[in-house]
């Protein structure tokens, strides 16, 4: 392909389109689904209870530290097929394209993708890719869409939560969000932190036959932990007690919010998984996490309490304060 | 007033111009605000700028106060 | 992070309680409650986040006063803002004036309908704008106390070195003490003590609150703003009203010197000059604002570009005025978290991150 970057035509069906496709899209997803282009892919699932979900991708910059929208397309759609118990099987990739994305930038983020899928032992199905005019796009979005077979025993629900049940993270928090937030237009920290992204299904498939036990997961990200722990006890009886001292933060992504003011439970993560569970599982679930690569930061950051629809920090300093869901975009402060 | 964070001056450079560090994260600062600005040197960094320095000495003779006053009471009451 | 975490240690938070406990019981028979106002938003942010209020017995109350640049500009202002948006102009802005609503929409909503607004970490930023828009003016929204006015005044400078000719300043700069000044003076404010800020302070040095203190004043206590600075201004302040003292203490002396950063103050001096300025909730107090010098007129965005800046409109029923002279607590505002919220604002003292309602809201909402 002599061009450098994408141009109308790529999408437009004709000789360059299929080009695209032949030269970047197939031989880093698989020969087998793809090697036809079907409009459509078979699937053959073996388990009864199957989930489904789509997510898309709009990122700025596409590229961060620790990743790039590629990878974070995989992870995210993975993640939020395992936080409802499910092992990722199939997935799909629509890419929009803005005209004048350099071939390179594309590269990286498919390869990213690809060794994504890869390392998460799913397959890229099927997928669509269209390109719209300079000014559109910021570059490029991703949807992707993934279905997957549920493991046994997992009854998930925030119904389910009682207090004195258990909350558990898998590792520290906000190192997405920061790490995204430190490389913008006008801030630009260096050495800052690095993005978290990264699959959480294999914390799910550890959790094997205490499943049961298992009252609701879910992945904190946009929002943060403050998001996630205010929409499971909102209008509930329960409430959520969290012990700051407790809460696993990196020393470079605690730095970066000191800088820019930011709370880092409001920060994303995107490899991240926060679990409730009966008090009595809780120390095994954490052995096993911290067998596995994605699990070595876990901890209990707290408990369920009595205490109806609030979400209330223990501060390092002694104090309790309400930790609240955060206002939507986050800006840096000078005050 | 305001947000600010002490970081620690890693370069110096012409004009004002210098790095600053915490935990490992740099970033641009600008030090024409502080008389003789060398590398190693605590400032109080806000919104970029570098208002004062921290009299590491006052810090940290402050900071052992507080652990003592910390100690003192755990012992006090287990 | 040593000079972060050395000051936030459970265990002398809980020996420095206790304290404030011991000395509050001594007072239990004054005539009323004990009225310590914390003038800095970034110290009514710490002691929400850290939950301070809680932590101290009842009959001593933290009072937040005027200490948040946002919430004390006046509506007009941002009026001015969106007007320039509106005519082309690029808003270069710190993010905490982005959700003001001003008499009508905020920035935000300005941005939203295609007006460009920059939301800046630091003002250097409005540099690099300007000089990627060779063709466009940029104005720099100009809002802070005397932290921030010396970084946000080097641009002046800078741009000037750059050959920048298409950035300007649309100030709004307030001074500290003639706020407090202010305060005093008002009969019905029950104040007894004043925690000071931090890093006005490193700028301004402790000198200024002298006339504060004394005979007919009040115990200053200079703090940092981590919680245990917090808590032992607390006790600092409860051991003078005790002996009956009112006299100026510093206990952020690791940052600040009497004399202050006279770097700082110098180049405020060059380019600034004392002005009246609009307080909202204070009204008007004399030379409590500080504005570019005639001879600096090119970098006065409000001059160079021919703007009227008008009052603007304030809702009737807000009582954000009342709130930031500390006559009225949040929860007194028949509007607060029944109409004005972080996502809904009326007033700038739920919008701003560091406004008191906005403070209220987020930690003690559940307390009120």
């Amino acid at each position: 392909m002599s061009e450098t970057i994408i141009q109308l035509a790529h999408g437009g069906g004709g000789r360059l389109s299929r080009r695209l496709i032949a030269e970047e899209i197939v031989p880093r997803f698989g020969m087998e689904s793809l090697r036809d282009l079907p409009d459509a892919a078979e699937l053959k699932p073996e388990a009864k209870r199957l989930l489904f979900t789509t997510d898309s991708f709009v990122v700025q910059p596409l590229e961060f530290p620790g990743g790039n929208i590629g990878d974070l397309a995989v992870h995210g759609t993975v993640n939020d097929l395992a936080v409802c118990g499910g092992r990722p099987r199939w997935l799909s990739l629509s890419l929009i394209l803005e005209e004048g994305l350099p071939l390179s930038r594309l590269r990286r983020v498919l390869d990213s993708a690809a060794a994504a899928a890869a390392q998460c032992g799913l397959q890229v199905v099927t997928g669509d890719t269209k390109v719209v005019a300079r000014g559109q796009a910021d570059g490029l979005y991703i949807n992707s869409a993934g279905i997957g077979e549920m493991f046994p025993g997992f009854d998930l629900g925030p119904g389910r939560v009682r207090p004195g049940d258990s909350v558990l993270v898998s590792g520290p928090l906000g190192d997405h969000g920061l790490a995204v937030m430190a490389v913008r237009e006008g801030i630009r920290i260096e050495g800052g932190p690095v993005s978290d992204t990264g699959p959480v299904h294999r914390l799910v498939q550890a959790i094997g036959e205490l499943a049961p036990l298992v009252r609701f997961m879910r992945d904190p990200t946009r929002g943060g932990a403050a998001a996630v722990l205010n929409e499971l006890v909102e209008q509930r009886d329960v409430g959520v007690e969290l012990t700051e001292a407790d809460i696993p933060v990196s020393p470079g992504t605690r730095a970066v919010a000191e800088m820019l003011g930011l709370d880092v439970l409001q920060v994303a993560s995107e490899g991240r998984l926060f679990l409730v569970c009966a008090p009595e599982a809780a120390e095994q679930i954490m052995a096993r996490w911290h067998k596995l690569p994605e699990g070595g930061g876990a901890a209990c950051v707290g408990r369920i309490s009595g205490e109806a629809g609030r979400v209330i920090l223990v501060t390092v300093s002694g104090g309790r304060r309400l930790v609240d869901v955060p206002q939507g975009e986050l800006l840096p402060r000078i005050c | 007033m305001c947000l600010a964070v002490p970081m620690e001056i890693v370069q110096v450079g012409e004009d004002g111009s210098g790095v600053a560090a915490l935990e490992g994260s740099r970033t641009a600062v600008d030090l024409s605000l502080i008389d003789n600005p060398a590398c190693g040197d605590f400032v109080i960094i806000h919104a970029g700028f570098a208002i004062e320095k921290l009299d590491r000495e006052e810090a940290d003779e402050r900071i052992r106060m507080f652990e003592e006053l910390g100690r003192s009471y755990v012992e006090e009451h287990p | 992070m040593k000079y972060i975490d050395g000051f936030r240690d459970a265990g002398a938070a809980a020996a420095l309680r206790g304290d404030i406990a011991s000395l509050a019981e001594k007072l239990e028979n004054y005539e009323r409650r004990i009225g310590i106002m914390e003038v800095c938003g970034s110290h009514t942010m710490a002691i929400a986040r850290c939950g301070i209020r809680e932590m101290l017995p009842d009959n001593i109350e933290l009072i937040s006063g005027p200490g948040c640049p946002v919430c004390v500009t006046e509506p007009g202002y941002i009026d001015a803002a969106v007007e320039l948006a509106n005519r082309g102009v690029i808003i270069a802005s710190f993010g905490d004036m982005i959700r003001v609503r001003g008499s009508g929409m905020s920035l935000a909503d300005c941005r939203a309908r295609g007006g460009t607004v920059e939301v800046c970490y630091s003002p250097t930023a409005a540099l690099n704008l300007a000089a990627a828009h060779p063709d466009r003016e940029v104005v720099f929204l100009a809002i802070g106390f005397e932290t921030t006015i010396p970084p946000v005044i080097s641009l002046a400078a800078s741009a000037a070195k750059r050959g920048l000719g298409n950035l300007s300043l649309l100030t709004a700069f307030k001074l500290v003490p003639p706020a407090l000044a202010a305060l005093l003076a008002d009969p019905e404010l029950a104040i007894d003590a004043f925690l000071c800020p931090a890093h006005v302070s490193a700028i301004i040095g402790s000198r200024p609150y002298l006339p504060f203190t004394g005979e007919s004043g009040v115990p200053c206590v200079i703090a940092g703003f981590e919680p245990l600075d917090i808590l032992l201004a607390v006790r600092a302040i409860l051991g003078q009203i005790l002996r009956g003292e009112a006299e100026l203490d510093n206990q952020y002396s690791r940052v600040v010197k009497p004399e202050g950063n006279l770097r700082a103050q110098a180049l405020m001096a060059e380019y600034l000059e004392p002005v009246n300025a609009v307080w909202r909730g204070l009204g008007t107090l004399p030379d409590s604002g500080l504005g570019l010098r005639p001879v600096y007129a090119a970098f006065d965005a409000e001059k160079k570009l021919d703007l009227d800046i008008r009052p603007g409109e304030e809702d009737p029923r807000c009582l954000c005025g009342e709130v930031i002279k500390g006559k009225s607590r949040p929860p007194d505002c028949p509007l607060f978290a029944a109409g004005c919220s972080p996502e809904h604002a009326v007033g700038p003292c739920m919008v701003s991150s560091e406004g008191t309602c906005a403070a209220y809201f987020k930690y003690l909402r559940n307390k009120v």
